[in-house]
């Protein structure tokens, strides 16, 4: 087991009340795995992955409760010296905005090479030398020449693949990566799975992938986490989360999936709106907006419950066998 | 053609490559947008995809004259653009706006959606301040954001209703052309089919031209009329959507459609993918003759001197390579 999150809480301390972003989140990773997570926007995906970084703006953020154990250590308790050295050596993250990681005034070259000079207290030449090959890596053209340009001189894309450089330089164990190539096109997306599973392979490095694009889930997890408002509600290997969803929000994120749609038509989309995080109901939080829910849902707790082998939902009606999606 | 309302003609534009400090020399050009001609009449939907660093965003930003081209003239309703300036651009600016991928980033985080589309109705027309709430509601109305959504601030806010604000935002000087960068490819898969319904409603009740940029063909199928695909700064194909999503002519586009991920985990991990030779190429020293000779499995020596024109093979489809005939 590399990393083991149990009960994670964290809330947003804000003018309009606490907002329970991630409100009991459990999963376990082990080494060379691949987990994604999918869900809705504001489902607290984000959140999860900072909580685990140590990455929250504490406040208006704070962590309630729960651990993270990576090794024998306890993330959420570590100190920020600790933190440091794990970050960025062992544990790389891919942040979902690529300028909010890049630092508009330096060089990428520089920023490249900071965690090598840090980490691994080699020299700038041969740490350069690293950079370039990471860069190649990750199909940016001209790597020698263009490293030595700013951010703002790269194209969206392109940026993500600096960051994606950025985080394997230090040939991590765990890559947490947030929405990483959603501004990648298909072919270049397809090379970076490629190499991601290739360093997996060859290092046994865990990934925690953060998406919406279900069709990447389908071709590079292991297993998946669905999450809806701060809760996970289905986790299952990836086959069963699409060929046996277990629960209504699963069925109908794959069902508003606009590739599967058929053109012409008006794409099918989830009734309603997402929960304030703030004021969440009482009970099932998707119930509101749920096609199956009955009374007993709109009340309670909604534990996640494994109903087969691997294979967990929150749905007390799929549970109880009252409803087949 | 006859009511073309918006034309471009060889545009091309170019970033420098400097060097140094204190002596900036010139080491090289990027040619990001390099010789791009195309028609679009009103209230067409034009896709344009194309691999990340190809021009997409370049080619936006110069029709709307955020960037000037380096050669090449934009005509939008019968003005041409990029020889208008000060005040007159200002003037032409109220026409088309753009959307952007990251609506937090082009939002103002200290002002609540009713500053925002506020400001927006006023700079484009004089506004008396009894009518404005109602115009800021008609406008919340049409893009489908409740009206309790009034006082709040951009954070408080999904992703996907935060787009929504930047569509709103969009729309409060009556553009009549709107280019949309990535405006999906940031929100989950029920939201995204949310903003396309959206904006394709929008198109067709308000007769707004729309050209959506996405790296996403599975996305861009539903909302274009037309798809143009981008290599390299040049259009590789063009034609109506569905043609070029189901029966791609251009190598180039082939392999992007072959790589478009499936949702389905049996078929995703089975399927062929046309994997593409070699390295991107580099913006900066483009090959010669045509540019995605060196990555093309169907490429013969005259490809690497001979630059292929953009002509029609099938009706209203165009492809630049001049092997059509034989690999189709
Ligand atoms: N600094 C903050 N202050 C207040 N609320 C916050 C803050 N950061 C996040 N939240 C709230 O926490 C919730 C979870 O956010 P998170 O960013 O984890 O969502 P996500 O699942 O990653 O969504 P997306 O797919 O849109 O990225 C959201 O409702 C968000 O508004
Ligand atoms: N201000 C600039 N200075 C120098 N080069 C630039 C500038 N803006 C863009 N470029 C370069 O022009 C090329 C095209 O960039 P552009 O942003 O148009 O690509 P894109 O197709 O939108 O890519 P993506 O899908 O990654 O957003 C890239 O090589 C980029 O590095
Ligand atoms: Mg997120
Ligand atoms: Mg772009």
């Amino acid at each position: 087991m590399l990393l083991k999150v149990t009960n994670l809480k964290t809330s947003f301390h804000t003018r309009n009340g606490v907002v329970r972003a991630v409100d009991g989140v459990s999963f376990v990773l082990g080494a060379g795995e691949t987990l994604g997570i999918v869900g809705e926007s504001g489902s607290g995906k984000s959140v999860t992955c900072y909580s685990i970084m140590g990455l929250i703006p504490q406040p208006p953020g704070r962590i309630e409760g729960g651990q993270a154990m990576f090794g024998d250590m306890d993330l959420l308790r570590c100190g920020p010296e600790e933190l440091r050295r794990i970050r960025g050596a062992r544990i790389s993250m891919i942040f979902q905005d690529p300028m909010t990681s890049l630092n508009p005034y330096l060089r990428i070259e520089d920023q490249l090479i900071e965690p090598l000079l840090i980490h691994e207290k080699i020299e700038r030449s041969s740490a350069i030398k690293r950079a370039i090959a990471a860069l190649e890596e990750v199909g940016v053209p001209d790597a020698a020449q263009r490293i030595r340009s700013y951010p703002h001189e790269f194209s969206g894309g392109m940026r993500q693949r600096v960051m994606i450089a950025m985080a394997l330089i230090t040939k991590p164990q765990l890559l947490i990566a947030d929405e990483p190539t959603t501004a990648l096109d298909v072919t270049v997306q397809a090379q970076i799975l490629e190499l991601i599973k290739k360093l997996q392979r060859e290092r046994g490095m865990a990934v925690i992938w953060v998406t919406h694009d279900l069709g990447v889930v389908a071709g590079f997890c292991d297993r998946v986490l669905v999450m809806y408002a701060g809760r996970i509600v289905e986790s299952a290997p990836t086959q069963q989360i699409f060929k046996h969803p277990l629960h209504p929000y699963n069925r109908a994120l794959q069902k508003s999936i606009p590739a599967l749609q058929a053109k012409g038509a008006e794409l099918y989309t989830i009734p309603g709106a997402p929960p304030d995080l703030a004021r969440k109901p009482e009970g099932c939080a998707f119930a509101p907006r749920c096609e199956f829910a009955a009374d007993k849902c709109r009340a309670g707790e909604m534990p996640l419950k494994e109903a087969e082998q691997g294979h967990a939902t929150a749905c007390w009606r799929v549970l109880d066998g009252e409803i087949k999606l | 053609m006859p009511d073309t309302f918006l034309e471009l003609r060889h545009v091309k534009t170019h970033f420098p490559v400097e060097r140094g400090i204190i002596f900036r020399r010139r080491i090289g050009t990027v040619k990001a947008v390099d010789g791009v001609s195309l028609h679009l009449q009103q209230g067409e939907v034009l896709g344009l995809v194309g691999e990340s660093g190809c021009g997409k965003s370049t080619l936006g930003r110069t029709i709307l004259q955020l960037v000037p081209p380096t050669e090449g003239t934009v005509i939008l309703a019968g003005r041409t653009l990029n020889e208008l300036h000060g005040t007159e651009l200002r003037q032409a600016r109220a026409d088309f706006q753009m959307i952007f991928q990251d609506p937090y980033a082009s939002l103002n985080p200290r002002m609540t959606v009713y500053d925002t589309l506020a400001e927006a109705i006023g700079s484009h027309r004089q506004v008396p301040a009894v009518e404005m709430p109602a115009r800021v509601a008609a406008l919340m109305q049409k893009v489908g954001l409740p009206p309790r959504a009034i006082k709040k601030y951009p954070h408080e806010f999904s992703g996907g209703q935060r787009q929504r604000i930047a569509i709103a935002r969009a729309l409060a000087v009556e553009p009549k052309l709107i280019i949309a960068d990535e405006p999906v490819s940031a929100l989950d898969v029920s939201i995204q089919a949310q903003i396309i319904n959206l904006l394709a409603k929008l198109s067709r009740e308000m007769q707004l031209t729309l050209i959506f940029i996405s790296h996403d063909l599975s996305v861009v199928k539903h909302i274009a009329d037309r798809i143009a695909v981008m290599y390299l700064g040049k259009i590789v194909e063009l034609g109506p959507a569905a043609d070029v999503f189901e029966k791609p002519l251009h190598p180039y586009t082939k392999a992007l459609v072959s790589a478009v991920p499936i949702p389905d985990p049996e078929r995703e991990r089975q399927r062929q993918r046309i994997l593409l030779l070699g390295d991107p190429p580099s913006p900066m020293n483009p090959p010669g003759g045509c540019p995605f000779h060196p990555r093309c499995s169907h490429a013969v020596v005259e490809c690497k001197t001979s630059v292929p024109s953009l002509d029609e093979f099938r009706p209203g489809q165009q492809a630049a390579c001049i092997r059509l005939k034989e690999i189709s």
